[in-house]
């Protein structure tokens, strides 16, 4: 049973497809890496799978997990770093499964959170407000709520962007925890050398599938170039798309 | 002597002692409300809201007069109608809801100053606009200890979503659906005390109890909790001292209120722990570490 199925997916904005008709799985307990130039429509699927974003057309199944059992690591610059709050309460925000809207916070919830904190290496901070961090430090967090998620999905939107190399290898050494423990990791990346040597599959996006398949067979020059040459801009005189991929007289 | 001053005027006038016990009951609702009006940017929608809720309560003067209770019905439902209609077209259309209230709070103020007119006089008008907390009765004083009560519970029950949907609102959303229902009830209460306010302050200043005491918590703390309290603590003595200034100055009372949040305001962008005026002049010697 796959951990998740594309049939025949588009996503988008304002009708205007960003990924457009892909189709396939994944299977579970597979590292993913979802590879593409910036505006390939990375986020965009990612966004799809965690069900923020409803499909244009087509669907996406997450056979036997149920949207609880995904965690996604969002680009850091989707939180608003200067609203009060600690990296406690922060990272406690991942038990949302356990607490729900009125579930407490006891014993053994705070040595998880401490924990978790502590694993991605954050000791001391845990009084901090997350707007005193440095961008380091903030993945650190996101990541510390994620494991704190135990999630059978992890969705990880760029998450070594602006990363120094040191942290990057302590977040990536977590990546690689959650694949030997069976869980399905998906993350978008623009560092092909991590891509080639730490993940099994790749999906190479061009605002469609260029191709996806085991990194090594995937990751070729002439795969690149085609994403490379994708065509950024919407064209706004655009016909609607028949239900085959081709155009139709709007 | 500082007896009859600061203690007197409770002590010996019904009046003053409801005025005090409302601007208490304000303070204790307004200034959560108002604390994350700020912190979710958005204090000049609390203002727009304001506004909006002026035609409704014009209407409750148009039917029956100068009666409270009238003028807080017409207003909580006009209230309701434009928070809920700009919210839903925020949420469904991508425009941002500061822009959507703008439409309605100025098509609001103006549709409400004209319905006082057609009926009232200019005190009439000059009370919807600024309010007036020494000529409260009991009944509205119960009124506005309700809508105070119910705030504090709903903002107990919502304050979790609440507050990841302001830090986080992408990872709520993966996690649960509270977030829309938390953002709705965010806004009601926001019209609830809105209106709450429009006794004592009327509805140009009604705002006032709920983001001045916000701003000024900025400036002494970076925590949540602490900033909360201490909104509260600064919106009921700014309501205590305003009533004491009004009494012995005649000034009127709702603007003598908000003079007095001015004033530890400026004090505390001045003299501020977090990120005050002298604070960043005089920083002290760098530390350590």
């Amino acid at each position: 049973m796959a951990a998740l199925h594309f049939h025949n997916v588009t996503l988008g904005y304002d009708r205007h497809p960003a990924v457009h008709h892909l189709s396939g799985e994944v299977a579970p307990g597979t590292l993913v890496a979802v590879i593409g130039p910036n505006g390939a429509g990375k986020s965009t699927l990612l966004r799809g799978i965690v069900g923020i974003l409803r499909p244009l057309d087509g669907s996406i199944h997450l056979g036997s997990l149920d949207a609880r059992d995904i965690a996604y690591l969002p680009q850091s610059a989707e939180i608003d770093r200067s609203f009060p709050i600690s990296v406690f309460d922060f990272v406690g925000t991942g038990l949302w499964r356990g607490t729900g809207v009125f579930g407490g916070i006891g014993k053994v919830a705070r040595e998880k959170i401490l924990r978790a904190i502590a694993s991605v290496g954050l000791n001391g901070f845990e009084n901090r407000p997350i707007g005193t961090l440095s961008g380091g430090q903030m993945q650190r967090v996101l990541f510390a709520r994620v494991l704190l998620q135990d999630a059978s999905l992890i969705v990880l939107d760029e998450p070594f962007n602006a990363i120094d190399s040191k942290t990057t290898a302590d977040l990536l050494a977590l990546v690689k925890r959650w694949h030997g423990e069976g869980r399905t990791v998906l993350a978008a990346l623009h560092d092909m050398e991590m891509v080639r040597s730490h993940f099994t599959e790749t999906l190479v996006l061009a605002r469609g599938p260029v191709a996806w398949g085991p990194t090594a067979e995937v990751l070729t020059p002439e795969n690149l170039l085609v994403a490379m040459r994708m065509c950024e801009a919407f064209d706004d005189g655009a016909a609607a798309c028949g239900e085959d991929g081709r155009s139709q007289a709007a | 002597m500082i007896h009859d001053v600061l203690i007197g005027p409770f002590t010996e006038f019904e009046f003053m002692r409801r005025a005090l016990a409302a601007v208490v009951a304000l303070s204790l609702a307004g200034a959560p409300i108002g604390v994350f009006l700020m912190l979710r940017r958005m204090s000049l929608v609390g203002d727009a809201m304001a506004h909006a809720i002026l035609p409704g309560a014009a209407v409750g003067f148009l039917l029956s007069g100068l009666n409270l209770f009238a003028m807080t019905a017409g207003g909580l439902i006009a209230g309701f109608t434009v928070a809920i209609l700009a919210g839903v077209v925020a949420r469904s259309t991508g425009l941002k809801e500061d822009a959507s209230l703008a439409t309605f709070y100025l098509a609001s103020l103006a549709l409400g100053v004209t319905i006082v007119s057609i009926k009232g006089t200019n005190i009439d008008l000059l009370h919807v606009l600024f309010g007036n907390i020494l000529a409260m009765d009991d009944q509205t004083l119960l009124v506005v200890a309700f809508n105070a009560t119910i705030t504090l519970l709903v903002l107990a029950v919502i304050y979790r979503p609440l507050v990841i949907e302001s830090v986080d609102p992408l990872f709520l959303r993966t996690v649960s659906r509270a977030g829309g229902p938390a953002h709705l009830a965010f806004l009601a209460l926001v019209v609830i005390n809105l209106v709450n306010g429009f006794q004592a302050l009327g509805t140009l200043l009604a705002v006032g109890l709920m983001i001045m005491p916000a701003g000024i918590a900025r400036f002494w703390s970076r925590d949540l909790t602490a900033m909360i309290c201490i909104a509260v603590i600064a919106a009921a003595v700014s309501g205590y001292a305003g009533l004491v200034l009004s009494f012995q100055t005649r000034v009127p009372s709702g603007p003598a209120i908000i003079l007095v949040a001015t004033v530890f305001y400026v004090v505390s962008v001045l003299f501020g722990r977090v990120g005050g005026v002298v604070r960043q002049m005089f920083p002290g010697r760098h530390l350590e570490a």
